[in-house]
């Protein structure tokens, strides 16, 4: 038993993946009474990558870096897949959400998606998630392009599995810009490949300082870069995000919303500060100047696009695109305070959107509403779901005490450090902006008459397990915000790994 | 363990108990919370605790002193007297937010740095925006959106002063920053703060919000948000000379509104500015008599104006009037208001024995003494006026004049201890007004019964109130309020007043439908179908210039464009053209990687 343990301790890295990827194999394949628990399997499977994510960063925080061998083999030659607090903390981000998201969508899904696809659903979001665990705990930049093409292919179908035809739309132009996103990310590698000769992060990282100035390598990172822009939706190239988001199912929403975004930044600024060193942006390309300016733009048009919405999940759709501009704003002034400010904000982002999408969801399922128009009195009528809304859009905004607020203050903070204040008052005016589109919902909700029929609660009109991780998440963070304190060392620390201090 | 003993976290902490407790419970906890807080505040020794470190820069959340003390003690006086007065409100949401308004005024006074000063200040600002929302009068809505947009703007400021300061001396601690008034960071925090103390032209959101409130929750509005604001200027700019003029402007200002007002509430918000005003000006004066008498004042201020709203709230609640043209005669039916109004009208007219003399005399005092003639007679003016109309004409209309036919009756006796709660403060602080001084944050020495001080305050009281009788006849029967003796500056507060209902009032009006009604819906128009919205006014800009010849035809065209549109929507065609950007994108990183590298 004992050794069955160790053993399974030595791999948890590789099972991380395997296991969500074995479920996801298994469900569309097995006999119909299993394939009708479906759900209950994807739960499973997803508690089980929760628990070795946990078990991974207990790992990690007491003994520091861990490195795997894929198969035995010793990197730069075999695959290494390498955990550090930072990676550790994104792994256990994503299985946690997933989690949720899975807890959510065995309630939820069926109201959403029809039942002969629900196996493939569940098939194909637990691929997502697989793909995500396998980019981040990576430490080989070959693999790194394989997993992007695993989640993104789970997510072009995840997109497309909504009712109606429009998620057909939105599924196929996500398609073509993802698979030019990755095709853009794989020329990079390839580039960077044919300069170096090595696949391994670790290694590119010795072996570039030398060539940096020769034009394969700058050719590579501009195909990296434009590449992640448009897997991030960084403004402009953010075009198949809003229907996406719209038209899928909400529980695809919520978690690719949460994490599909969130790991492909991880990845960004992996790629920006791991493989190549801060150095590079900071002396050889004018890379830093170009991202402030477009992360800038795109705080302000998706805040204001956001206001612009009638529809509600649009409306959370562009607040991501402009959340997403605030998570790359401090990546792209690379100050510590305001890399610091980037990873809370992620954290912040992924728990939050969630929480939102999965009201929305709520929303949907227990008075119809799709409009902001429609929710009228909803304050009344679904008292915990609102509850849970207003939670999450207080710390999307950047009210204190929440997560939003510290992460907002580092970015900004770190702005000003870096002599860069012409973007504290696209910040400050940002978090403006994100108040007055919550507050259109909110506003109505709270002060606003219902119609006449629906004076009664109507909360149990949606399943209470799809509540519950609605209010889980929010929980989660209200508690982060008020015990900013831990995470933001954290984060402190990991920026500071990263800017190679 | 003792830092959960801070004020902010227990109120919080009661807050969220109230609405689950049983309806006695709630409304047990509700008074009992703010005593526990006053015992703490009265209590606590001086010092500073629960101190932690925020990335190298130090924040501590609970510190005490004598200036935090005695704010922390009046607010929560008044948090006692606030929580009684409403307790036969059925609805548990009110006491519930006043005790989050109590615990963000008291985090206020508590905050060592400007961090947490910027986080209760905008827990606050929220608690009270809940309260204008919950009030329940027509237009409560676009007043508690209107108040929480100043609010939010003022937040913003204060915000980007602080990271400023954050940044530029790497310390967030809230101390003195007038030496530091030339810094842009120094200028936005005072910004901040001036804007929630209601400094004209800041303060328009005052009389707005704050007769729209519900009746219990303006009694704590009257207490919180403008003196907090008091308490961050005496901590952070005691001194600053622009303070002396806008505050001696400031009290001549809400009282030339008072004066012409007829609404009950709105009449005594303007009086709340003029009183502000002193402190404002005792603040920038900056002496130790001068900051003392801000702080005396603020803390009498706030019990005798928490008892005047509480009277007019007590009529309100009684009669559903509020407008003074409606009312008179009213003493018939509630003489133990009246005499309870009374008591508040005379402390804030400065009578000698009543708590507003022993106050507002030290800040005139200090104006006179530091030899600022212009300031002092601005306040000594202000002092007749707030006599002529909180002491004189309010309770004349509301309670004598006519017969209305009005009867109204007593309000419920929780409404009516609280009163005289408040009016027992007011009258023990001006007959022993030691035990407010030995409370003060400089050493006090001050005798505010001297025959100079009692002759003159009483002279300038009766002439003020022979004015006001002999030229009574003149103002029946219509309140028309133009009493002569306010000829001085009638004739350009009734411009000031065109300006603030006219161009003022239309342009808050423009920026509440900009904001929330014309931009979102332009942006929607744009995002229907960005084409043909771009098309249409292009047509509309190219009409405005048009020449006579070609104007039918551009006319004719828009209105085809507008009859069309939205038209074909091109939502499902931007994939085409993203794919050219993404190349245009490579091709420009390229070009500009080449160039650097």
């Amino acid at each position: 038993m004992t050794d069955f343990l160790a053993a399974l301790r030595e791999h948890i890295p590789a099972l991380l993946v395997i296991v969500p990827l074995l479920a996801a194999v298994i469900i569309p394949f097995s006999p119909a009474p299993l394939r009708r628990r479906g759900a209950a399997v994807s739960l499973l499977a997803n508690a089980a990558a929760l628990a070795l994510a946990s078990a991974l960063a207990w790992e990690v925080f007491r003994l520091g870096r861990v490195s795997y061998r894929f198969g035995g083999w010793a990197p730069p030659w075999g695959i290494e897949y390498a955990v550090d607090p930072l990676a550790a903390v994104m792994l256990l981000l994503v299985a946690f959400v997933a989690f949720a998201a899975s807890v959510y969508s065995g309630a939820a899904a069926s109201g959403e998606i029809t039942a002969e696809k629900l196996p493939y659903y569940q098939s194909a979001s637990l691929l997502f998630v697989s793909g995500l665990s396998g980019m981040v705990i990576t430490g080989d930049i070959f693999n790194l392009y394989v997993f992007i093409e695993i989640a993104s292919l789970a997510g072009y179908a995840l997109v497309a599995s909504g009712r109606r035809r429009d998620a057909l739309v939105a599924g196929f132009n996500y398609l073509i810009l993802g698979t030019i996103a990755a095709t853009f990310i794989l020329l990079g590698i390839g580039y960077l490949y044919m300069a170096s000769g090595t696949l391994n992060i670790a290694d590119l990282r010795e072996r570039l300082p030398h060539i940096y100035h020769t034009k394969t390598v700058l050719t590579a990172f501009a195909f990296l870069i434009v590449g992640f822009s448009i897997k991030t939706a960084l403004f402009p190239l953010h075009i198949w995000l809003p229907d996406a988001y719209t038209y899928a199912p909400s529980p695809v929403s919520a978690l690719m919303a949460a994490t599909g975004t969130k790991v492909g930044i991880y990845a960004m600024i992996r790629v920006i500060f791991t493989v190549f060193k801060p150095e590079f942006n900071a002396s050889v390309v004018p890379m830093k100047a170009i991202l402030i300016v477009l992360s800038s733009a795109a705080i302000i048009y998706g805040a204001a696009m956001a206001i612009a919405q009638k529809d509600i999940k649009r409306m959370l759709a562009y607040s991501s695109v402009s959340q997403i501009g605030y998570i790359i704003l401090g990546a792209a002034v690379a100050s510590q305070h305001s890399l610091t400010g980037s990873l809370l904000h992620m954290i912040n982002h992924a728990l939050m959107k969630a929480c939102l999408f999965m009201c929305a969801g709520l929303m949907l399922m227990s008075t119809g509403a799709e409009k902001v128009a429609d929710l009228r009195g909803a304050g009344r009528r679904m008292p915990l779901t609102m509850a849970a809304f207003t939670a999450a859009a207080l710390s999307m905004t950047g009210i204190p005490p929440t997560l939003g607020f510290v992460s907002k203050w580092h970015i900004g903070l770190g702005a000003v450090e870096a002599g860069y204040w012409a973007v504290v008052p696209v910040i400050l005016g940002g978090s403006l902006l994100t108040g007055i589109y919550f507050w259109r919902v909110i506003e109505p909700a709270y002060f606003g008459a219902p119609p006449q029929s629906g004076h009664k609660n109507a909360e149990g009109g949606a399943p209470r397990w799809a509540l519950a991780p609605a209010l889980a998440l929010a929980a989660l963070g209200t508690l982060l915000g008020l015990a900013a304190h831990t995470p933001a060392v954290g984060a402190a620390r990991a920026a500071a790994e990263l800017l190679g201090r | 363990m003792t830092e959960l003993l801070h004020p902010a976290l227990l109120l919080v902490a009661a807050a969220a108990a109230v609405p689950l407790l049983p309806s006695r419970a709630g409304r047990a906890l509700s008074v009992a919370a703010p005593l526990a807080a006053l015992a703490v505040c009265l209590s606590a020794p001086h010092g500073s605790w629960a101190g932690m470190d925020f990335f190298g820069l130090r924040l501590s959340p609970w510190r005490a002193d004598a200036l935090s003390s005695i704010f922390g003690a009046v607010f929560s006086l008044m948090g006692v007297l606030g929580a009684v007065y409403s307790l036969h409100e059925k609805r548990s949401f009110q006491r519930s937010v006043g005790l989050v308004y109590l615990g963000g005024a008291l985090g206020i006074t508590l905050a060592g740095d400007l961090l947490t000063l910027f986080v209760f200040w905008e827990l606050s600002a929220l608690a009270a925006a809940a309260l204008v929302f919950a009030g329940g009068r027509p237009g409560s809505g676009a007043a508690g959106m209107r108040y929480l947009m100043v609010h939010m703007f003022g937040g913003v400021l204060l915000l980007s002063g602080i990271l400023l300061r954050a940044a530029g001396t790497g310390s967030l601690e809230f101390t003195s920053m007038t030496a530091e008034l030339s810094s842009p960071a120094s200028w936005l925090i005072l910004g901040g703060f001036l804007l929630n103390a209601a400094v004209p032209p800041l303060g328009a959101w005052l009389p707005d919000a704050y007769p729209r409130a519900s009746v219990t929750g303006a009694v704590l509005m009257t207490a919180y948000t403008t003196k907090s604001a008091v308490y961050a200027l005496i901590r952070g700019f005691p001194g600053a000379e622009i303070l002396v003029w806008l505050g001696a402007l400031m009290a001549v200002y809400g009282v030339v509104y008072a004066v012409l007002e007829n609404d009950a509430r709105r009449l005594l918000a303007y009086h709340i500015i003029s009183q502000v005003g002193y402190m404002v000006c005792g603040v920038g004066i900056g002496t130790q008599l001068a900051l003392n008498g801000a702080a005396a004042h603020a803390s009498a201020h706030i019990i005798y104006k928490a008892l005047l709203f509480m009277g007019a709230g007590a009529v309100l609640h009684t009669t559903g009037k509020t407008r003074l043209s409606d009312m008179g005669g009213l003493w018939r039916g509630m003489p133990v208001t009246m005499g309870l109004y009374m008591i508040g009208a005379m402390s804030i007219s400065a009578f000698p024995l009543f708590s507003g003399f022993v106050s507002k005399s030290m800040v005139v005092s200090a104006a006179g003494e530091s030899l600022l003639s212009g300031p002092y007679l601005l306040l000594t003016l202000a002092s007749a006026g707030t006599f002529l109309h909180t002491g004189l004409k309010l309770p004349y209309y509301m309670f004598f004049w006519r017969d209305s036919g009005t009867r109204g009756h007593e309000p419920p006796r929780n409404m009516l201890a609280a009163m005289g709660l408040a009016a027992l403060a007011c009258v023990l602080i001006g007959l022993f007004p030691g035990a407010l001084y030995a409370r003060l944050p400089f050493p006090c020495s001050y005798e505010p019964y001297t025959a100079a001080h009692v002759v003159s305050a009483v002279g300038m009281l009766s002439f003020t109130a022979l004015g006001f009788f002999m030229f009574l006849r003149h103002l029946d029967p219509v309140p028309s309020m133009s009493l002569d003796t306010d000829w001085p500056y009638r004739s350009g507060a009734s411009a000031f007043m065109r300006f603030l209902h006219g161009p003022l009032g239309r342009f808050a009006d423009l920026l509440r439908g900009a904001v929330l009604e014309k931009l979102p819906a332009g942006l929607s128009m744009a995002s229907e179908n960005p084409r043909a919205f771009l098309r249409i006014t292009a047509l509309e800009a190219r009409l405005y210039f048009s020449t006579p010849e070609n104007e039918a035809v551009l006319q004719e065209r828009l209105d085809a464009a507008l009859e069309a549109y939205p038209g074909e929507v091109y939502r499902y065609r931007p994939v085409g053209s993203t794919v050219m950007w993404i190349i245009l994108f490579l091709l420009g990183y390229l070009a500009l990687y080449y160039l650097a590298g």
